[in-house]
């Protein structure tokens, strides 16, 4: 049994190059939105926008710059999946279509999806989508059939300042605290590991290393598995089942009532 | 900041906003139909007779609506049965998963309900007496149909919310209140419709249909109450509501949907049908925009953050 493998990208290298998301589209053969015609976000370099069904890959632009632009900055982030140890796609797919690998990463079988779309609602991180050329929900596999074979996945192949690197999570959170303490004797303080340990969804397999908080770079501060909420909605609903059942025998006796009453008034002929 | 903006919509747009009303019609239908069958008097037997037809009809179209919303419609079968080993498809801790076999087993018991009604409607037809069927109207199968129906009626009516909250959406996963304010809306709805069926149909008599009105007016009540606990809970996230969606909301379901048809409902009863049947079409009207609002607002809401921040 293979260790759980993932992805750690240390967003203070990236330089935007978007060589992962090419990579990503060529390994995986994923077609080009819009029917190739390119489409300008007309605010930002960034023209990819965010992660669907044909981009497992997006390079995020995060632009910020004060009102006269004297001062500014670009954090550059190349999202991904996250392989969630807890993951909430696959923990609601309700065909089976999502399953953990040999690798404790997660990956949808197009073969079985059905297009239900539940697992778009329930990552926390809107990575999800669907493909229009199958017109099933997919996502980053980690390129499972690359490692099934030995190889890297494409898009840290890629990556030309190693701001994606990919290896056993054991090997790469070592890397990214080194890499943090480092930063953080550099003056960058607010340098920080996103996802590296187990404090929410029991940790990510594709973690982060920061310098600002985690909603700059559109990521949730805390999020949470969808299950959280089937306990207390099933309770409430089920309350509400029986006091609609109480609120018709109530009405139905009170109309019996009725009726005797009316009978026992009327005028005996 | 909640963290259901950071998430994505699933496109769950106008077949679902019609199957969450037809599903909660159906189970609210079948539930009101069966508290007639086992408690009402014999007068009432027409009227459960199309309580039962209406919740057949509505499994039906709900299975539709289920089956054309999904991008690979030809694999429904999915949702049942493990495609790569035959095997059966259930989990319980998943809202669709259970709500698949819910509305299947509904089906199955509307569908049961259905036939011994017609059975009793129509004596003299040959097929209808056969003796199975017979048996159906026998009162102790009878009342077994009704009871199991009846609970997938209602969880039909009401695991459409739980659903949503079991997700990260805004609005959706952001209150524990979903499931129970759709299931008391099923039942209201359920209720208008049979009256409005029965009006049109000339089906049930006044003491039936009034009898449905006062339940409609008590769920209508418990309603605003709930919806007004739900938007208080869903804490800043509410603002998503604020502008069209919140328009639509405090005059086509509050206003519309729930206060004019309490306010005009008050006064000398018995009301006469026509009453009736405004009153049941403006409570239907209530119940499909609440699902319009809930399942659309939050469907507009894209991932936070994939573009341009600025500190």
């Amino acid at each position: 049994m293979p260790e759980p493998m993932g992805f750690y990208t240390d967003t203070t290298v990236c330089i935007g190059c978007k060589a992962c998301e090419v990579a990503c589209k060529e390994w995986n053969q994923l077609p080009a939105g819009h029917g190739g015609r390119p489409e300008m976000s007309g605010d930002s370099y960034d023209n990819t926008r965010r992660l669907d069904g044909i981009h497992w890959r997006h390079v995020k632009f995060v632009e910020q710059f004060s009102e006269d632009r004297s001062q500014g900055r670009w954090l550059m982030m190349s999202d991904v999946c996250k392989h969630c140890v807890q993951a909430g796609c696959l923990e609601v797919c309700p065909t089976g279509a999502i399953i953990r690998t040999e690798f404790d990463t997660v990956v949808i079988q197009s073969d079985v999806c059905n297009g239900c779309r539940m697992c778009i609602a329930a990552c926390p991180f809107g990575v999800i989508d669907i493909n229009p050329a199958s017109n099933t929900a997919q996502k980053c596999t980690l390129c499972y059939d690359r490692l099934q074979a030995g190889l890297e996945p494409a898009c840290s192949k890629a990556c030309p300042t190693d701001s994606i690197q990919f290896g056993p999570i054991r090997e790469l959170r070592q890397r990214a605290e080194a890499r943090v303490r480092q930063l953080h004797q550099l003056g960058e303080t607010r340098a920080r590991l996103y996802g590296a340990d187990d404090r929410f969804l029991g940790g990510l397999n594709s973690f982060y290393l920061i310098v600002d908080e985690p909603e700059v770079y559109g990521l949730p501060r805390h999020p949470k598995m969808p299950t959280r909420n089937l306990l207390p909605s099933s309770l409430l609903s089920t309350a509400g089942a029986l006091v609609l059942a109480l609120l018709g025998l109530v009405g139905l006796r009170k109309r019996r009532m009725d009726e005797r009453a009316a009978q026992s008034e009327a005028p005996r002929v | 900041m909640s963290d259901t903006f950071f998430t994505a919509s699933p496109h769950w747009t106008w077949w679902i906003v019609l199957y969450f009303f037809v599903g909660g019609i159906a189970g609210g239908a079948f539930f009101l139909a069966s508290l007639l069958h086992l408690f009402g008097p014999p007068a009432d037997r027409p009227l459960v007779r199309l309580g039962y037809y209406t919740a057949l009809v509505g499994a039906i179209l709900s299975g539709i609506l289920l089956t054309v919303d999904l991008t690979r419609p030809e694999r429904f079968w999915h949702m049942l049965v493990q495609s790569e080993t035959g095997r059966l498809m259930f989990k319980s801790w998943v809202p669709m998963s259970v709500g698949a076999w819910g509305l299947l087993l509904f089906g199955l018991f509307a569908f049961l309900a259905a036939l011994a009604a017609l059975s009793e409607e129509r004596p003299g037809a040959r097929p209808l007496q056969w003796a199975p069927v017979r048996w159906l109207r026998r009162p102790g199968p009878a009342a077994v149909v009704a009871v199991l129906g009846s609970i997938f009626g209602l969880f039909l009516a009401g695991y459409t919310g739980v659903l949503l909250a079991v997700s990260n959406r805004p609005i959706w996963a952001d209150s524990n209140l979903l499931g129970l304010l759709f299931l008391v809306s099923g039942a209201s709805t359920g209720a208008a419709a049979l009256i409005l069926l029965g009006v049109w149909r000339r089906i049930g008599g006044p003491a039936s249909l009034e009898w449905l009105a006062g339940f409609d007016r008590r769920a209508l009540v418990l309603e605003l109450l709930v919806l007004i606990v739900f938007v208080g809970t869903l804490g800043s996230v509410a603002r998503v509501l604020i502008g069209w969606w919140g328009l639509l909301l405090v005059l086509g379901v509050v206003g519309l949907g729930i206060l004019v048809p309490l306010l005009i409902e008050r006064g000398r009863r018995p009301h006469p049908p026509a009453h009736l049947a405004r009153v049941a079409s403006l409570v239907l009207l209530g119940g499909f925009l609440l699902r319009v609002v809930v399942l659309l607002s939050s469907g507009e809401i894209h991932v936070l953050g994939s573009g341009v921040t600025r500190p």
